[in-house]
């Protein structure tokens, strides 16, 4: 792995443009900027073409011979079934607006990161294969011919693209690049070229479960592990169940937060939750995951990922589900499950057992976010909470670009975290909500071979973070999502040293007065509390 | 390069259209024959492209949400940015297509010592854009003068409130201003901003040159080389009333260079970026409710995927689960 140079370095991005045309400039595979090429294994388990060893810097990359017209036909078939695609090919007037949107071109200035351009490297096929003008006068009119240098252009930079949809926000016509991204990723997966990164994930997902390839036992075990830690906390031992038939409510959360902190303090909230409301519901290990990587390859290997929950929802019999705190993961959700796998009438309209309220926005796909579901706790005063228990916590909060994007979930948890803490900080108001900022590693590019992509990608991120922590001593971003709790703490190592990431729901749990609890003298992290910093010395 | 290349390609189209009239006699080509045929093209071509698009299904609701969600009823949701329901929709694709909306939120980002970024205001972009568009729809509007034998009404409102300046004889359109300075400034800001010029076309400059073209030629015939307007209003009835004829007296080569390129403007958009005025219409993340967990968004070309199911899970960890204490289906 290339070594990633330092942040002052790293911060110093040249914007203008080479002078030759971009047509004109070969594709330079940068070390620390891709992510290994996906192994055969991968793709012979979800069933995918073309598995074989190969490296993307590599000059043979071993495709079938008949690649081009693979493609070819990729593209017109899929002209035929997304209106959003064939739109977005013909009506980019390159205003320019979407430019210096895009996180990855504000970090690292390469014009290609431009979403306007990175559109153009498909558009440009496009034109050359499916346009009359383009047919009759080729490059004059912006078209040209699809070789396989074009095509490693295309995976380059659509490896480059988080798919996060803050362009847009901004284009006049809501041409989107997560939309360009997705068919273009797609596309590529029709010749086996995804990332061990996503396809490895995808296909421990598919034959297990969960992407991190947790098997039954292990997430029991896992689970316990995050169960003692509670009891040490707050001296309550909690005994949740999996695939319990005939709980009321199913509850699936991303793997990422069985496993590594800080996702596993979320876990932590999460159960700690339930038990204090005495919820009648259950984990799944078949359905164990809420993220779907499958989201990042083909539409319809996230169909085959998703599937799982409903599948278990109604083996199980449950009346409803509830998802935890992921961005992509509610992405897919929120505008694709009930598409694919409903309709699910063999659920009931989310009702919260301890307020009674109806859950009429997810009346149809019959599941809801759980910053809903402890929202409307709040707001009718059902939890017994202590903010000054996150005191010396100074938060701020990051919207996740799905769920703020593809989703519009911005005031629940921000409502959830004003009842928890009592210092909470906005970052600069261009850089949060419909306008956030992706933390650089989403889409399945949290890998640590591209950690020269991520911290550049991060950047903008980062850089708002700082703001407030100069500003304002903020020392933890808290944010609804799994991949920022994975990929933020180094994020912020790298860029603002000295803030650490939570998600929503430890904060919550911190606050949280539970029946019969010992007085609590740490946080969930084993950190003292505030004024217990003494106690916990002489104890 | 590729600005020189749009500018002669334009400059040669006017001088054919004015050498054709002037040299070669060729009224009823450019005053007839082409103007029915790029009229042609661009209805039938329009209305090809938006079959075209219509014929691809929306599989998925993906509109792209710009603030809050409808949820609790506590939590006041975002109407316009995020509309839940038909008549949101309808508000939202209105603020988008009057007013550019989107368009209205862009930001310049900056990079300065530190490092740090910083977002400024960046709306000229949006202003040029918006007075561009709008003078170019108020302009046509008023050209309808020349097909109606009695000016309507709001046709000759438009006129007095776009002359009401009162400047000149003939009185100046600020329309006529505003849009030659619009179409400049989107010129200079394409090929002055390096990340612009670097993505820009042909398809970009080409249009530009051309519509500037056509600004130029009307208002050379109005305001400084006097064209005989009663002819040109003459051919014009006869155009609209499928009854061609070109009157008795010369309206002037000027004319026919403006109609020219005009006629090439209209038979060029179809199969140009110049489509986005009927594409934005149709743009899914921004024409579809935010509503697809409280309504059922059907794909028209879902089919069924193999899975892995329960029972090849069980299959597979039977013994593990039951190990862990987990149930099971099948002992």
């Amino acid at each position: 792995m290339a070594k990633l140079p330092n942040p002052e370095e790293l911060s110093k991005i040249d914007y203008a443009p080479p002078s030759k045309g971009w047509m004109d400039t070969p594709t330079e595979f940068k070390p620390g900027m891709f992510c290994h090429g996906s192994k055969p294994k991968s793709l012979e388990t979800l069933e995918f073409p073309n598995p074989r060893e190969w490296r993307p810097a590599d000059v043979d990359w071993k495709l079938p011979e008949n690649w081009k017209q693979i493609l070819l036909e990729g593209i017109a078939d899929r002209l035929k079934k997304y209106r959003s695609f064939r739109l977005f090919m013909d009506i980019c007037v390159r205003c320019g607006a979407c430019a210096d949107k895009c996180h990855f071109f504000i970090g690292t200035g390469d014009p290609k990161n431009m979403p306007v351009l990175r559109a153009e490297l498909i558009r440009s096929v496009y034109r050359k294969e499916f346009t009359i003008a383009g047919k009759i006068f080729g490059k004059m009119a912006g078209a040209r011919e699809l070789t396989v240098d074009v095509l490693k252009e295309w995976w380059y930079y659509f490896f480059q693209c988080t798919e996060c949809r803050r362009c847009s926000v901004f284009c006049p016509y809501g041409i989107d690049q997560a939309e360009i991204t997705i068919i273009g990723r797609e596309l590529l997966n029709l010749l086996g070229l995804n990332i061990e990164w996503i396809a490895g994930p995808a296909a421990n997902c598919y034959m297990k479960g969960n992407h991190l390839g947790l098997e039954p036992h292990t997430i029991v075990g896992n689970l316990e592990y995050i169960l003692d830690d509670i009891e040490t906390v707050t001296g309550k031992k909690i005994k949740p169940t999996f695939n319990r038939k005939g709980a009321e409510i199913l509850f699936v959360t991303p793997s990422g937060d069985l496993f590594a902190d800080p996702g596993t303090y979320t876990a932590m909230g999460y159960l700690m939750l339930f038990e204090e409301l005495g919820l009648d519901y259950t984990w799944s290990t078949y359905a164990s995951e809420g993220g779907n990587f499958g989201f990042f390859t083909t539409n319809e290997l996230a169909k085959r990922l998703n599937s799982k929950i409903y599948a278990e929802a109604k083996r199980l019999g449950v009346k409803y589900i509830i998802g935890g705190e992921c961005g992509h993961m509610w992405r897919v959700i929120h505008q694709y499950m009930d598409t694919w796998n409903g309709p699910a009438d063999f659920l009931e309209v989310p009702k919260s057992p301890i307020t009674g309220t109806v859950f009429e926005n997810a009346k149809a796909s019959k599941m809801i976010h759980i910053a809903e579901f402890t929202a409307d706790l709040m707001k009718n005063g059902k939890l017994k909470l202590d903010p000054s228990r996150n005191d010396h916590l100074k938060v701020t909060w990051h919207d996740s670009c799905n769920t703020a994007r593809g989703m519009g979930i911005l005031e629940e948890p921000r409502y959830v975290l004003k009842n928890v803490v009592n210092h909470f900080h906005e970052m600069p108001e261009d850089t949060i909500r419909e306008k956030t900022f992706c933390c650089g590693s989403g889409s399945g590019l949290n890998a640590s071979e591209d950690m020269d992509l991520r911290m550049k990608g991060g950047f903008p991120r980062a850089n708002a973070v700082k703001f407030v922590h100069d500003h304002y001593g903020v020392n933890m971003l808290a944010n609804i999502c799994a991949i920022d709790r994975a990929s933020l703490p180094p994020l912020m190592d790298y860029w603002v040293p000295g803030v650490k990431v939570a998600g929503l729901h430890e904060l919550v749990a911190n606050a949280l007065i539970m029946k019969g609890e010992k007085e609590r003298t740490t946080d969930l992290r084993g950190e003292p509390l505030p004024g217990k910093e003494q106690k916990e010395e002489s104890a | 390069m590729k600005v020189l290349v749009s500018f002669f390609a334009v400059l040669v189209l006017a001088l054919v259209a004015y050498a054709g009239v002037e040299a070669a006699n060729l009224q009823y080509l450019f005053g007839v024959i082409i103007p029915y045929a790029a009229f042609v093209t661009f209805l039938a071509g329009v209305v090809f492209r938006i079959l075209k698009w219509g014929s691809s299904p929306v599989p998925f609701r993906i509109p792209t949400t710009c603030g809050q969600q409808k949820t609790l009823p506590w939590i006041k949701s975002s109407k316009l940015e995020n509309p839940s329901g038909l008549l949101g929709v309808i508000a939202r694709m209105a603020l988008e297509v009057l007013f550019f909306r989107s368009l209205f939120r862009n930001l310049r980002t900056q990079l300065s010592d530190g490092p740090r970024l910083a977002y400024g205001e960046a709306k000229w972009l949006w202003l040029a854009g918006l007075a561009f568009h709008w003078s170019f729809l108020i302009i046509l509007l008023r050209h309808l003068r020349f097909f109606m034998e009695k000016v309507p009404l709001p046709i000759t409102m438009i006129e007095a409130l776009d002359s009401f300046l009162q400047l000149g004889a003939p009185l100046l359109y600020m329309t006529d201003v505003v849009l030659l300075l619009a179409v400049t400034y989107l010129f200079i800001r394409r090929v002055g901003i390096p990340q612009l010029r670097y993505i820009s076309l042909i398809n970009d400059y080409f249009p530009l040159f051309l519509i500037l073209g056509i600004a130029v030629t009307g208002v050379l015939m109005r305001y400084f080389f006097k064209v005989d307007v009663v002819g040109a209003k003459m051919l014009a009835m006869s155009l609209i009333s499928l009854k061609p004829a070109l009157p008795e007296v010369q309206i002037g080569a000027l004319f026919y260079t403006h109609l020219f390129l005009l006629s090439v403007l209209f038979a060029y958009f179809p199969f140009s970026k110049l489509t986005h005025m009927a594409g934005v219409f149709l743009s899914p993340t921004r024409n579809m409710a935010n509503n697809s967990r409280a309504k059922r968004h059907v794909n028209p070309w879902n089919y069924p995927v193999h899975v892995h199911t329960y029972q090849e899970y069980e299959d597979d960890f039977r013994e593990k689960m039951k190990g862990a204490g987990l149930p099971v289906e099948k002992e």
